[in-house]
């Protein structure tokens, strides 16, 4: 698949602040792709670059191989689903929708087909005629999207759209967004800062942190493999251990060596160690690799969280199995499961571009 | 609070009743009886009067021109400050200063800059130019209007301008459009309510002023004002000046009547 | 090029709105009895002439005890009002509101010869009295559509609380109710002030004879050219006013731009 746009060592600082370092980007044709991360990484301004709204202090964006850098937004072949939808509060919803077409100087019968295949698009058939400021905020999101597809840009930029509506409304929409893509048969980039929306939709994800790429990657392999500990503690829940590499395949957390699947390590060298809480089994005391006693208990539905105090570090641990607070138990993790990432040896080795 | 909290407004009910309500009926009856208390229309009818319709429609004419031109003024303006991202709180501070200064000295002080050996004549004089002889005509009168107006026209127009959310203006962009387009597609239409609110500001009190036009217009201006202020407090008929207070009313709802239907029409021409 | 247009834009209109205060500044130092177009030279003997004008003196007073007077009691009654007003129902609202907007929308000479007439017609003589009365009247509107808004917006569940933990309906209204509306109250009561100071048209009319504003001086004067004095005095006023103005801005107080006529 061809690259559809390209971020080439795009770099930008507002009042002297860096909010973007040397980035570089290459999203692929028809791909869903998330930028995700804390609020100031750096994904809104990365957004607004593409998509015009913000000139890089340095650096070339790329439109299918063309320099779009210094082309006004108005003259790009992409178009935004903004965060707070900026629907015209004077246009019903057709004339909203029928706006860029108007601009771009279609036929009257081009436009109004072109409002009645969108409105089915997005589950909204006869609401041509309304009003915006009397929609709910997940009907002007799905009409803010129409008003985006129906100029059929090659990609859409999506910033932060469903965070405004609540959770069972933003779980409804992200199926939406799914099916949207698949028909439509386009680039997303999408902005967000909830891990579960990114793991959810996306083909690729890139997870940024103070202006830097920290990973790229399916979601799979961002969950499964962290590359650093801001990855690991930013993408779902999960423990990070100071250990030390004793050799290849062996690692010593907590004062006692497990088996791993990792190597090049080095001798004795330090480590941090992620174990996803879902990967810690408990067994009976003594039974396992590192005993020790439950803490906490929460009841969370799907599953128990809990808390065991084992080698001097609390570990979180979630089972579909209780163990009451104050019971003795052994942990056991399979040597698959743990991720052994390099300890960073300063802050900014942390947020070094890695690449994939 | 609660309902029993209604009887602290009777203060207030009693105001409006004797500080509105029965000055407009007192107008209304007098303009509608002669000197003498007996019914008569020949006041009203006095608008008639060739100078008392030429005077209004002076009036009108240069109401409708000082509003004109606020608005020319202000709506760029408008753009402008909204663009330059300055200090909303200072922008305000510096349009409301110059009303701290008595208005009526504000527009003497025009009459000094504009009398034939004044500042700027002077200065034109030095710079070799052709001396600006515009004091007591109406276009001095409509300069003053426009002066004493114009913070009015802009406030609104600002205050709503500074409002219209960013991102409506990139979605417009978004979607292709022009800045020419940008302007009269979004900002425009949403800076209507304050468009209209400044036209009301600036065309009422221009139409009926007396001041400006006798300091500018140095007693050879007679808008409908004057008139009235002479029928009042220079030995004219009350009653005459009742008459043609109500037409100025009237005059006045109808200018209001447009402009709001002028306003419903608007809103639908966009797209 | 773009930009220095723009700005020229902007620095225009601004030109022509101060050039008259900077032509009524300097006229405060120019050694002539009168204003006029020409430079007489430097002095500063009119600042000292304010406080031996006592024609100027006393109109300045009466601007200030109007103003002072009617905004007080235009905003006692009107936050009174207020309350009141709070308690109708949806109808009566709107009726009593759309009563408050007249003086707003209206011309202001009809307001102010529909109010000479009448106190024409009851045979009340024009003086400081029937000044005060329809300054009251027309500041009124000002308090009411300020303090309005603070009370909806503070809604019933404060004072209820106050209520439920003992305190009378007055107690509750002065210790908690008002502190809430504060901000509406005040710039009430700063815009009524102003109004009131600023008026030309309705004291002209409703004032009896002998007694003078500011404002009605000024005009008398206006033939014959404004006394040097008097630009001094509303040079020392104007003066006054932007340093409070800047204090306020400074001090980063956000009402700033709810003083805003209208």
């Amino acid at each position: 698949m061809a690259n559809i746009l390209e971020l080439e060592h795009i770099s930008k600082s507002f009042d002297g602040e860096l909010v973007l370092d040397d980035l570089n980007l290459e999203i692929k044709e028809n791909t869903f792709m998330t930028l995700l991360g804390p609020s100031g990484c750096g994904k809104t301004t990365t957004l607004r670059i593409i998509g015009g709204f913000t000139t890089p202090d340095t650096g070339r964006v790329l439109f299918e191989g063309r320099d779009i850098t210094n082309l006004p937004p108005n003259k790009r072949h992409l178009n935004t689903v903004f965060q707070k939808y900026a629907l015209f509060p004077h246009m019903n919803v057709g004339e909203n929708i029928a706006y860029g077409l108007k601009i771009g100087g279609k036929s009257q019968s081009y436009i109004d087909s072109k409002i009645d295949y969108a409105l089915k698009l997005v589950n909204m058939d006869g609401f041509k005629k309304r009003d915006v400021t009397q929609l709910s905020g997940g009907q002007q999101q799905r009409i803010a999207i129409a008003r985006a597809i129906v100029n059929e840009p090659k990609v859409l930029l999506l910033d932060e759209p469903l965070g405004a509506l609540d959770l069972k409304l933003r779980q409804d929409m992200q199926y939406e967004l799914i099916r949207l893509k698949n028909e439509l048969g386009i680039t997303f980039i999408y902005v967000t800062h909830d891990q579960e929306e990114a793991l959810t939709m996306s083909d690729t994800i890139v997870v940024m942190n103070q202006g830097y790429i920290q990973q790229m990657g399916s979601p799979e392999n961002i969950y499964n493999e962290p590359e650093n500990a801001f990855v690991a503690t930013f993408i779902g829940d999960s423990n990070i251990i100071d250990s030390v590499m004793v050799r290849d395949e062996l690692v010593r957390i907590c004062g006692v060596n497990f088996p791993c699947v990792d190597t090049g390590f080095g001798v004795n060298k330090p480590v941090d160690v992620v174990i996803r809480p879902e990967d810690v089994v408990l067994d009976e005391a003594g039974k396992g690799q590192l005993d020790g006693v439950v803490t906490h208990l929460i009841f969370k539905g799907v599953h128990y969280e809990m808390e065991v105090m084992a080698g001097g570090f609390e570990w979180l641990v979630q089972s579909t199995v209780m163990q009451p607070v104050g019971k003795e138990v052994s942990l056991r993790v399979d040597p698959f499961n743990i991720q052994i990432m390099n300890k960073p040896e300063s802050e900014d080795e942390e947020a070094v571009v890695v690449d994939v | 609070m609660s309902k029993k909290n209604k009887w602290l407004s009777a203060p207030y009910l009693g105001f409006i009743l004797c500080g509105t309500v029965i000055p407009l009926l007192a107008i209304l009856y007098f303009a509608l009886v002669d000197k003498n208390g007996s019914f008569t229309l020949s006041n009203l009818a006095s608008v008639a009067e060739p100078v008392h319709l030429k005077a209004l429609g002076l009036s009108l004419l240069l109401a409708f021109a000082t509003t004109v031109i606020c608005l020319l003024l202000a709506f760029p303006l408008g753009l402008l400050l909204r663009k330059s991202g300055g200090k909303k709180g200072f922008v305000i501070f510096l349009l409301i200063l110059p009303m701290w200064m008595n208005f009526l000295l504000r527009t003497i002080a025009w009459k000094i800059l504009l009398q034939k050996t004044g500042v700027i004549n002077t200065i034109l004089g030095a710079l070799g130019l052709k001396s600006l002889d515009i004091i007591n005509t109406p276009t001095a009168v409509v300069l003053g209007m426009v002066y004493d107006f114009l913070p009015f026209m802009i406030l609104p127009i600002y205050n709503v301008m500074i409002k219209i959310d960013n991102s409506l203006i990139e979605a417009a962009y978004d979607l292709g459009a022009s800045q020419a387009r940008v302007i009269k597609d979004v900002l425009l239409p949403l800076s209507m309510p304050g468009i209209i609110s400044g036209i009301t500001m600036t065309f009422v009190p221009s139409m009926t002023t007396f001041a400006i036009s006798e300091i500018l217009g140095g007693g050879n201006i007679s808008l409908i004002g004057n008139i009235i202020e002479g029928e009042f407090l220079r030995g004219g008929s009350r009653n005459v000046g009742s008459g043609l207070s109500m037409v100025m009313m009237v005059f006045i709802l109808i200018s209001m009547a447009l402009l709001n239907k002028f306003d419903k029409n608007g809103e639908g021409t966009v797209v | 090029m773009k930009k220095v247009g723009k700005a020229l834009y902007i620095g225009l209109i601004f030109l022509f709105l101060y050039l008259p205060i900077f032509t009524l500044i300097v006229m405060s130092f120019n050694n002539n009895e009168r204003t006029s177009g020409i430079w007489y030279g430097f002095t500063l003997r009119w600042f000292g002439e304010i406080f031996e004008n006592h024609d100027m003196l006393e109109a300045l007073i009466n601007t200030l005890v109007i103003a002072i007077v009617s905004a007080v009691i235009a905003t006692v009654v009107g936050v009174a009002a207020s309350v009141g007003i709070m308690a109708y129902s949806r109808r009566q609202r709107a009726l009593v509101l759309q009563l408050t907007n007249i003086p707003l929308v209206n011309a202001e000479i009809v307001t102010a010869v529909s109010l000479m007439m009448a106190f024409a017609m009851f045979g009340i003589s024009l003086g400081m009295g029937t000044i005060l009365f329809s300054h009251i009247c027309f500041c009124l509107p000002y308090v009411i559509l300020n303090v309005l808004p603070k009370l909806r917006q503070t809604g019933t569940s404060t004072y209820e609380a106050a209520r439920d933990l003992g305190a009378g309906p007055v107690k509750a209204f002065f210790s908690v109710v008002l502190p809430d509306i504060m901000p509406g109250v005040a710039t009430g009561f700063l815009m009524s002030f102003t109004m009131s100071v600023d008026d030309f048209v309705i004291t002209y009319f409703t004032r009896g004879a002998g007694i003078n504003t500011l404002s009605t001086l000024i005009y008398s004067q206006q033939k014959r050219g404004i006394r040097a004095s008097m630009c001094a005095l509303s040079t020392v006023i104007f003066l006054i006013v932007l340093v409070v103005l800047l204090i306020r801005y400074f001090l980063g107080n956000r009402t700033a731009d709810k003083t805003v006529k209208q």
